[in-house]
């Protein structure tokens, strides 16, 4: 919750443009739809016009006709007042056929450009960003939009000009009653910008809190097997209650300022109404005006009614639309920070050596509170794997190795430094481009709802939808290597084979069998550099030997990256990194560093099950496991420091 | 075909009894909701009564104010008549002011409650939904109905009730008045209500199936942007953003189509209305115009009678949009309902026996499981752990190891045969015991955003700091907690985002050793880890597990030398069970697999 306060308060900060102006932001949603929401809007008025003339009509047959007793004319007048009638309803049906392509046009482009530009941010910002409050940016918010558009902002308008026309019409009508019942509606204005400062604040409460409610329901369902293991739906039910609560707290009190406002506009329209009710009589009664005035002026006020009244709603809606764009824009304009480079350099058809150069990284939100002490994650980095080598990466937990092999497709731009491949840096080719170059798997296999066969072929969409013939057959032949190099051959067993659905929406698989497909994935893509984030964690040992054994075929040609945190996994690479305090603390062949680092063996050596790296300590001191820990650490500490002493030394 | 539970959730084409059967689901729903606020909603039932009242004295005020007072001015310099209409029409401006505010509040708190209730059975209900039912239903789903079907049911619950409320009664009360005035003018409007009744009915048909095919689509929305923002980092890697814009592209267009067809079809539904009611009040007019020549009927009653007239047809656009937002609720309260009618197949017994002291000793009979019908799991096993015993569990990839785990922790209930804790079914008993006494770290460690605190006390929620450091200790993982920027307070952000996977491992496993289970089934829970930290880890094992029955699933083997007993699976059968020693040393499957093991160390 932290972060989203802070996204939150950084938003508070930033001036908030005026309603107008912020709304004006649809301008290039709404570009090609001006024409019909203008038509529209004429058709509003047109209607309106229309609407308001019916009581002229009417107070024509009442002075004419009626008092001259003349049935001549009633047909024609009648006629007249039928098919404005019929005119209205036309306007009507015209005005929600013209207004319904923009509505949902805009709402079309606004849904896919948000999801668009998502995909596009940076992982760094999804990092931050809770699931929910991105989701109810995507689809609430873009829904407000979509019916301000489409209803409020034609009401609006309409009713504005309805307002103006009416008021001017009432002045026709008399204009000592025009100004009695403007005096006396005036202080609605007061009401009304009392209610929209208030009213604001609240509604993008209440948005965001529903973009909290929403993150809390998408994290008790995915976090559903914890909660689940450990029976403490209690404790999601209770957080999500509490922010249920939350909101429906917002509600009730912008439920509350409605009500005020509608109090207020009721109450002075009556007022209103009355007082010019009163001159209206005194002023009939001295023969200052007609019956026929007297009753159109009052046709008008009534028809004047639905516009005023409707104000308040329309406010609402107007401030809700607003906010949601405020809301939208908030995502929209996060600029891609790992940008497509200007003047893209293309990689060599080269062989594929990947170079780290004083690589510095930090995460944006690392140490905020203190940053002066906290040191960069990963400060000077210097490693190189030429082409074809396999490098395995070792480190302890959380020293950086994940972050590290993010850095090499740009997940996250370097802070500091540079990566090369093929003596070009990343940050000048193409993204497409060195993602399709640099393949990786993950330490947590995603799989998508979609076949075997999709998942496999995620980085091949050209395999993945053969064209023709001869791409089907490559496909055929590079995807059975694939799950043959990665032991995937269960999938030929599902119940669909290949085209079973798997992921959320289909089969679950089990732990390895999902590992090993992610493994088959990155493999598929015959890759340049091939990354693989603890590749093997969740293999048996016999699988994963007959995998190694695969793979060794593969990396035999592959730049290769392996994290590992295991021996057997070592054994796959010809040389091994350690990653240490954010630097290459050394580079050798597993044997080399075995005989020469203690902190390699500390850090991969399991040769027995009594650590090693205690044999120097008293052993007294490993006894009290839960106290024993942090000494344990400090030795580490110790012991490494004098390794890299020894590092150094030779 | 069934359209029970979430079964027709895609489909919008019913036979007649379908569709019946969906309505009385929602309907129940739906008073099931309103019940708790049946004061309430009869409270601004008559809030709108009286609302309506006041506005429609308008007219008839009028009509007295132009037909009695202004003569009375005009020939006796009367002003008690013009007073009184005046005076009659402030009060009714602020008694309908007042009633109008009050009844603004009192309908928020029905429909903010009612949100609030279904929020939180909905809620409930997923989370009391069996693991079964979450791994078909996907998570985008579900909060598809949390979220826009639940904005669909707060538009009617905000607009749809009042309108029908105030509209119907408008229309009532106006057409009182109207016959109080004059019973002629009458007959147009009610003769009327025979197109208009057919043409609702052509409405409600086809927008109904509208509306559902607009919620089919509005949930796919959902589902493929919660699935593209929980993949992200696989999205950038193998560059599936243009893939995913395309199809998500198609679903904005078909939603953005269904939405079109819903709006076009009220678009000639509200026109057609208007239409009808001008063509009335023109009849009404008409037929006035000529009995005021006659003599019949004064001026102003024919006016106040033409405004009647249109004033009956006033709410009949508010109306229409009831109906629609009624529809529209209507199918997001079946998709919901169909989600609420969906039974936990693992569920807790409606009489559990009590499991005062557990011991933990398991008991597995002819276990039999499958996934998927027709493709056993687990065949046929037998598995019987004495209390305090610390297994491991090993075999292949796929041979069934969660799945075992999985049983005994009661996500699923075996297809044959029975798990018994203490000679207890697991299946009768309480979910409050069984949580309790059996704990599962999962393969995956999954961590909620929120303080380190607050995750680790996930374990237990009445841990003290102290506690929570302690356990943190034991597994190794303070020290990396106290060097995160707010120690024990920072938030590990969405799914533990900012910590690296071993650290999360580390926590999960922190949080089951605050919960202190009789039994403790870990699968795969130090598969990241380092060896240094793995060594920890099962050096505070060894003590925790002291005590207790453990089922440590690991393909690293060096969880042997903890374990009491092997058990080594392979296609959901168990092969060897033994001592470590006996195994190791003997010529099975597991002696090859721990010499391989220690041949892949050196
Ligand atoms: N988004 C983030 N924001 C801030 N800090 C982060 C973020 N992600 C990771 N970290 C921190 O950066 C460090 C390195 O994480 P990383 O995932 O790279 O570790 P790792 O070496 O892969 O560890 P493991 O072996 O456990 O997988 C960790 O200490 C972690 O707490
Ligand atoms: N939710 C599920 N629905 C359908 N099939 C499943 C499901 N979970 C697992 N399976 C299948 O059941 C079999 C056993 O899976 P299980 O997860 O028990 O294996 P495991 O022994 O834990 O393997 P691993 O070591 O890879 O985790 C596998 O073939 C798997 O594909
Ligand atoms: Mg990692
Ligand atoms: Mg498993």
């Amino acid at each position: 919750m932290t972060m989203t306060g802070a996204v939150r308060d950084a938003q508070a900060n930033t001036e908030r443009p005026r309603t107008i102006a912020a709304l004006a932001r649809l301008h290039p949603y709404v570009k090609g739809s001006y024409t019909r929401l203008i038509l529209g809007i004429i058709d509003a008025i047109a209607g309106a016009i229309v609407a308001l003339s019916i009581p002229v009509v009417l107070s024509w047959i009442v002075d004419g006709p009626l008092t001259t007793n003349d049935p001549n004319q009633i047909f024609p007048a009648v006629g007249l007042i039928a098919g404005l009638g019929v005119l209205e309803a036309i306007l009507v049906a015209l005005r929600r056929w013209l207004v319904l392509k923009p509505g949902t046009h805009v709402d079309g482009a606004m849904r896919a450009d948000i999801h668009n530009h998502l995909q596009r941010l940076p992982v760094s910002f999804h990092d931050k960003w809770q699931s929910g409050q991105l989701l109810s940016r995507a689809m609430s918010d873009v829904s407000t939009v979509r019916r301000w558009l489409s209803f409020g902002f034609v009401m609006l308008t309409v009713n504005v000009i309805t307002l103006l026309i009416g008021f001017t019409m009432l002045f026709v009508w008399n204009p000592v009653l025009g100004s009695v019942f403007t005096l006396c509606a005036l202080p609605m204005f007061y009401f009304g910008i009392r209610f929209d400062l208030r009213y604001r604040k609240l509604s993008r409460s209440g948005q965001d809190q529903a973009g909290d409610v929403a993150t809390a329901v998408e994290e008790s369902v995915h976090g559903i097997r914890v909660l689940k293991s450990f029976g403490r739906s209690a404790y999601a039910i209770d957080n999500f209650t509490d922010r249920a609560t939350r909101l429906r707290a917002t509600e009730l009190v912008k439920g509350k300022a409605s009500g005020t406002l509608a109090l207020s506009l009721t109450a002075l329209q009556a007022f209103a109404y009355a007082t010019s009710l009163l001159v209206g009589i005194y002023l009939a009664s001295t023969g200052a005006i007609s019956v026929g005035t007297l009753f159109a002026f009052f046709t008008t006020v009534a028809v004047l009614r639905w516009p005023i009244d409707s104000i308040g709603f329309l406010m609402q809606l107007t401030i809700d639309a607003r906010n949601a764009l405020d809301r939208f824009f908030d995502v929209m304009n996060v600029p891609v920070r790992v940008r497509e480079a200007d003047n893209p350099v293309s990689l060599p058809a080269a062989s594929g050596a990947l170079v780290f150069d004083n690589v510095h990284f930090r995460f944006d939100d690392a140490g905020e509170t203190r940053a002066a002490t906290t040191p960069d994650l990963l400060r000077g980095v210097n490693l190189e794997v030429r082409p074809g080598e396999t490098m395995a990466l070792v480190g302890l937990t959380g020293c950086g190795k994940t972050t590290l092999t993010a850095l090499t497709t740009r997940l996250y731009d370097v802070t500091g430094g540079r990566i090369l491949i093929d003596g070009v840096d990343i940050r000048d080719v193409r993204l497409e481009e060195l993602r399709t170059r640099v393949s990786m798997a993950f330490e947590d296999a995603t799989l998508f709802s979609t076949t075997v066969r999709e998942n496999v072929l995620l980085g091949r969409p050209d395999l993945a939808n053969p064209v023709d013939e001869m791409t089907r057959e490559r496909a055929e032949t590079l995807l059975a290597q694939a799950i043959d190099i990665a032991q995937a051959e269960f999938v030929y067993q599902l119940p669909d084979g290949l085209e079973t659905k798997i992921g959320e929406e289909g089969l679950s698989l089990s732990g390895g069998q999902r590992q090993r497909l992610a493994l088959a994935r990155a493999i598929v893509t015959q890759p340049a550099v091939l990354v693989l984030d603890d590749p093997l964690s969740a293999l048996d040992v016999t699988t994963e030997q007959l995998v190694e054994a695969a793979l060794r075929r593969v990396l035999a040609t592959t730049t290769a990256l392996i994290v590992a945190h295991r021996p057997s996994t070592v054994m796959l690479a010809d040389r091994v990194a350690l990653l240490h305090d954010g630097v290459i603390a050394d580079v050798g062949t597993h044997t080399e560093l075995l005989a020469r680092s203690a902190l390699y063996r500390h850090v991969i050596s399991s040769e027995s099950d009594e650590p090693r790296i205690l044999e120097n300590v008293d052993d007294e001191r490993e006894l009290d496991v839960a106290t024993g820990v942090d000494e344990l650490r400090a030795v580490d500490h110790h012991d490494l420091d004098s390794d890299r002493d020894e590092v150094v030394a030779p | 075909m069934s359209v029970s539970g979430v079964s027709s959730e895609e489909r919008s084409d019913f036979t007649r009894l379908e569709n019946r059967r969906l309505r009385q689901r929602s309907i129940a729903l739906f008073l099931s909701l309103a019940k708790p606020f049946s004061w309430r909603i009869a409270l601004s039932g008559v809030l709108v009564v009286l609302g309506t009242l006041t506005s429609v004295a308008g007219p008839a005020l009028l009509a007295i104010g132009i037909d009695q007072a202004l003569p009375a001015l005009t020939n006796d310099r009367d002003w008690i008549p013009t007073l009184m209409v005046v005076g009659g029409y402030i009060a009714s401006g602020i008694f309908g002011g007042v009633f109008i505010s009050t009844y603004i509040r009192t309908s928020t708190r029905v429909s903010q409650g009612i949100l609030f209730n279904l929020r939180l059975r909905v809620f409930r209900h997923t989370q009391r939904l069996s693991m079964s039912f979450h791994e078909s239903y996907t998570s985008g789903k579900i909060i598809a109905r949390q979220t826009s079907d639940l904005d669909t049911l707060r538009e009617f619950l905000d607009s749809g009730v009042e309108k029908l409320i105030s509209g119907v009664l408008y229309m009532a009360f106006t057409a009182i008045a109207l016959i109080a005035l004059d019973p002629p003018s009458m007959l147009p409007v009610v003769i009327s209500f025979v197109p208009v009744f057919f043409f609702a009915w052509w409405f409600s048909t086809a927008s109904k199936k509208a509306f559902r095919i607009s919620r089919v689509y509005s949930a796919r929305l959902i589902v493929q942007f919660v699935e593209t923002m929980t993949g992200i980092r696989a999205v950038k890697a193998f560059r599936r953003e243009e893939h995913n814009e395309r199809t998500y592209g198609e679903q904005v267009d078909n939603y953005r189509y269904a939405n079109q067809k819903v709006i076009s079809l009220f678009g000639i539904f509200d026109p057609g209305l208007k239409l009808v009611a001008n063509i009335v009040m023109a009849i009404v007019l008409l037929l006035g115009a000529f009995r005021v020549l006659d003599g019949g009927m004064e001026v102003g009653v024919l006016l106040a009678a033409v405004l009647y007239v249109r004033r009956i047809y006033d709410p009949v656009n508010d109306l229409a949009m009831f109906y629609n937002s009624l529809q529209s609720a209507g199918s997001a309260l079946e998709k919901i309902s169909g989600v609420l009618e969906e039974e936990p197949t693992v569920a807790e017994p409606s009489t559990p026996t009590s499991l005062e002291h557990p011991r933990g000793s398991l008991d597995l009979t002819a276990v039999s499981f499958s996934y998927v019908a027709g493709r056993p799991v687990l065949p046929a096993l037998d598995l019987h752990i004495p209390a305090g015993q610390t297994v491991a569990l090993v075999g292949t990839t796929g041979a069934g190891k969660s799945t075992l785990a999985k049983l005994i922790a009661r996500f699923y209930d075996p297809d044959a045969g029975s798990v018994k804790l203490d000679g207890i079914d697991l299946r009768d008993l309480s979910n409050r015991d069984l949580r309790g006494s059996v704990v599962m770290v999962t393969q995956e460690a999954y961590l909620f955003s929120g303080s380190v605190i607050e995750n680790l006390s996930l374990g237990k929620p009445d841990a003290t700091l102290d506690e929570i450091e302690a356990a943190a200790r034991a597994v190794g993982a303070h020290e990396f907690i106290m060097s995160l920027p707010d120690g024990y307070e920072t938030d590990v952000n969405k799914r533990g985002g900012r910590l690296s996977s071993g650290q999360r491992q580390l926590l999960s496993f922190a949080r089951a050793f605050l919960a202190d289970p009789t039994v403790l089934i870990l699968d795969e829970a130090t598969a990241s880890l380092d060896i240094p930290s793995e060594r920890l880890v099962q050096r505070g094992l060894q003590t925790l597990l002291a005590d207790r029955t453990a089922i440590i699933i690991a393909h690293r083997l060096s969880t042997v030398s903890i374990a009491d007993r092997v058990v080594v699976m392979e296609h959901g059968r168990v092969i060897e069970d033994g001592t470590p020693a006996d195994l190791i040393a003997g010529t099975g499957t597991f002696s090859t697999l721990h010499k391989a093991w220690r041949e892949s160390l050196a």
